[in-house]
């Protein structure tokens, strides 16, 4: 493989990770993540739209007028959406009716319109299937992770098969409720962020730091 | 029947709070929220956009895209709710670029400090968020206005008070890999679980 | 890159063209599949609250609807008579849409499970055993704490006894409210009495742990950590099995049965 391939395959997954460092398509994803598997499905659905917007966008990227450029794009990922839909709505219907309307907001969904935008406009379809496999597995990983340690310890399961017994089912593990709800997604985000900077200082955003307060001209600063 | 549309406001702003009860629409909710007054201008914006197109795509849905609804054109049967991403998605955006264009022509001051932000809203999840819901849920023309004004201003109070606490965080001394976007997060875990005293709360 | 307007309106237009058919092609193909999903959805809730299908038990599209077929019959009834409706073909029928149309549906009194609107006709399930009447399912909803819960409940043939109940749509908290659905906690409504001695409807979801069916039999274990969430559901089986809902039905069947 070609080292530009491989970058760009490889980069998003730790380096430059969708949602740790470029801070995109949180939105719709940790609504799914009570359950490994709401979480496996919606990142497959995300992988594919990303891949193949990624991919359609790009063949015809030297064609788009540049003046309706986002609604085209908009337009593209919107079917692709709809078809995926379509799709789990027909094979996996338990979940999809699970995730309910988090597949919709895949549209919305930052990590596919950004890399459609910044990346596919500029290269060829093949660079970009590659970005879109890479951004969209970056993101997978996320979800994943959040999504097992969210259903691990908040009802003992990992694709709904027991690994801690629950106290109410007989068992010895009592619940951490907690982690169902909405606010232990975030701490998990921010907990990730924390170690995977603490191993990569370079991605530390410095104009947070204090001592920058105290430079003149610093915006709310000290002086 | 006005007890309702209050029940269902109040939920809509607390209970079920856009950002922090759906994560919906935490791109701008993070990238935006670092200055109490351009926070407090997304937010307006946010209200106003949520409150238009929830009400503009309750119509649409009622007239094209529920099942039956192409019945007033003599095609009942015809179904298009296949089609209601895309209807949806495109409403918000022409909405925005409308709502843009004539703030723009008629209040050049509120143009001047909302404008920036009109673009930014059509992608943002909370819009396209509220949308679905009133969807599913079957909401009435109504209540859809109740609704997506609700929705708004819930979203516009979770970023106002957000950008409020970051501009106080910058005085902290957070440990370094923390610092940003780490800390952000969890500032909005702790207000979501603020926000949750609020859960079950009904008029 | 600078277009004509002609060229914009053109590439839009194909864009579209090409979207469009996509989009299309993929609803019509899939949609017989996703019809029958719904279909067999429907059908596998009520075989589970029926007893007819163990709860671990995993089926494949076919048993389930040769199940339901032999042993299941739908039948619409008028909700604040209670006599059968015949006029409405049960196969059908949609209550819940039923419930929002204004032209079959109307204003429900007030009452403690928060529901708007009452359809007039419902639609409910006979069981049959070895052609023995065995268990009749009806439809029940109501406000959780989030959500909406949608659900079945059982009732033996003396109209009295829970055989089971299930609740097949919420929006309740995974883990807590959403407990609803743990089969080990509706196992515990299964042989309970859902009407006192004056035939009004009496179970309740109770705070804490209830006592043996034979002991207590008209309250169930809370949902820990669901304090709204239990009473909603309370509240909605008992306004189901009260007089708005299938009390009327209930009162000429046991009237029927001499029981």
């Amino acid at each position: 493989m070609a080292s530009k391939e491989r970058e760009a395959l490889l980069d998003p997954l730790f380096n430059n990770n969708p949602i740790t460092l470029q801070v995109l398509g949180i939105c719709s994803a940790l609504a799914v993540t009570t359950k490994m598997s709401t979480a496996l499905v919606m990142s497959a659905a995300v992988i594919a739209v990303t891949v193949l917007s990624n991919v359609a966008v790009s063949v015809i990227r030297n064609h788009i007028p540049s003046s309706i450029r986002i609604i085209v794009q908009l337009t593209i990922i919107a079917s692709l959406v709809i078809v995926t839909d379509q799709v789990l709505k027909a094979f996996v219907f338990d979940i999809s009716k699970q995730l309910s309307v988090f597949v919709g907001l895949i549209i919305t969904n930052c990590i596919v319109m950004g890399r459609a935008e910044a990346y596919a406009m500029q290269n060829g379809p093949m660079l970009s299937f590659v970005d879109g496999v890479g951004n969209g597995v970056g993101y997978a990983i996320i979800l994943m992770a959040v999504a097992f340690v969210r259903e691990l310890f908040g009802s003992g399961r990992l694709f709904g098969m027991t690994i801690l017994p629950l106290v109410t089912e007989g068992g010895w593990y009592v619940p951490n409720g907690l982690m169902l709800l909405a606010p232990a997604a975030f701490f998990l985000i921010g907990v990730f962020i924390w170690v995977v900077r603490s191993f990569k200082p370079e991605q530390v955003e410095e104009d947070f730091h204090v001592g920058a307060l105290l430079e003149p001209g610093h915006e709310g600063g000290l002086r | 029947m006005l007890e309702h549309y209050l029940s269902l406001a109040t939920k809509a702003v607390f209970v079920e709070n856009m950002a922090l009860a759906f994560f919906l629409g935490m791109c701008s909710f993070l990238a935006v929220s670092k200055k109490v007054e351009t926070a407090i201008g997304l937010g307006t914006a946010v209200i106003f956009v949520l409150a238009v197109t929830c009400a503009l795509n309750q119509l649409l849905n009622e007239a094209l895209l529920k099942e039956g609804a192409l019945s007033w054109l003599g095609l009942g049967n015809v179904n298009l709710g296949f089609m209601t991403f895309l209807v949806l998605i495109g409403t918000i955006a022409a909405a925005v670029q409308v709502v843009e264009m004539a703030i723009d022509r008629f209040s050049p001051e509120l143009y001047n400090s909302l404008g920036v932000f009109l673009p930014l809203i059509a992608v943002n999840c909370a819009i396209l968020g509220a949308a679905l819901f009133m969807v599913k849920r079957d909401y009435t023309f109504g209540e859809a206005t109740v609704f997506g004004l609700g929705s708004g201003i819930g979203w516009a109070i979770a970023i106002v008070a957000m950008a409020a606490i970051r501009e106080k965080l910058r005085y902290s001394n957070v440990p370094e890999p923390l610092r940003g976007l780490g800390i952000a997060f969890i500032v909005v875990g702790l207000m979501s679980v603020g926000f949750m005293a609020f859960s079950g709360i009904q008029l | 890159m600078q277009h004509s307007n002609a060229y914009t309106i053109g590439f839009a237009a194909a864009v579209c063209a090409v979207c469009g058919f996509f989009v299309a092609f993929s609803a019509v193909a899939l949609k017989d599949r996703q019809d029958r999903n719904i279909l067999i959805d429907r059908q596998k809730n009520v075989l589970g609250v029926a007893g007819l299908m163990r709860l671990d038990e995993s089926l494949g599209a076919d048993e389930i609807s040769s199940r339901f077929n032999e042993s299941i019959r739908a039948k619409v009834i008028d909700l604040a008579s209670g006599k059968p409706n015949d006029s409405i073909d049960a196969v059908t029928f949609d209550q819940r849409r039923a419930s929002r149309d204004p032209a079959t549906s109307a204003l429900a009194p007030g009452n403690a499970a928060k529901i708007l609107r009452l359809p007039s006709n419902a639609l409910i399930y006979e069981v049959f055993k070895q052609g023995e009447f065995d268990s009749m399912i009806l439809p029940v909803e109501g406000t959780g704490l989030w959500s909406v819960l949608y659900g079945y409940i059982a009732l033996s043939p003396d109209a009295r006894t829970i055989r089971g109940i299930t609740f097949y749509e919420h929006g309740e908290t995974a883990g807590l409210g959403g407990e609803v659905d743990n089969p080990r906690w509706k196992a515990k409504w299964i042989g309970r009495k859902a009407f006192n001695q004056l035939d009004e409807p009496a179970i309740a979801v109770k705070k804490g742990t209830a006592g043996p069916s034979d002991v207590d039999p008209h309250q169930v274990d809370g949902l820990a950590g669901a304090t709204i969430t239990s009473r909603g559901v309370t509240h909605l089986v008992r306004f189901w099995l009260g007089e708005n809902g299938f009390g009327p039905y209930l009162k000429r069947y046991r009237a029927e049965k001499g029981i």
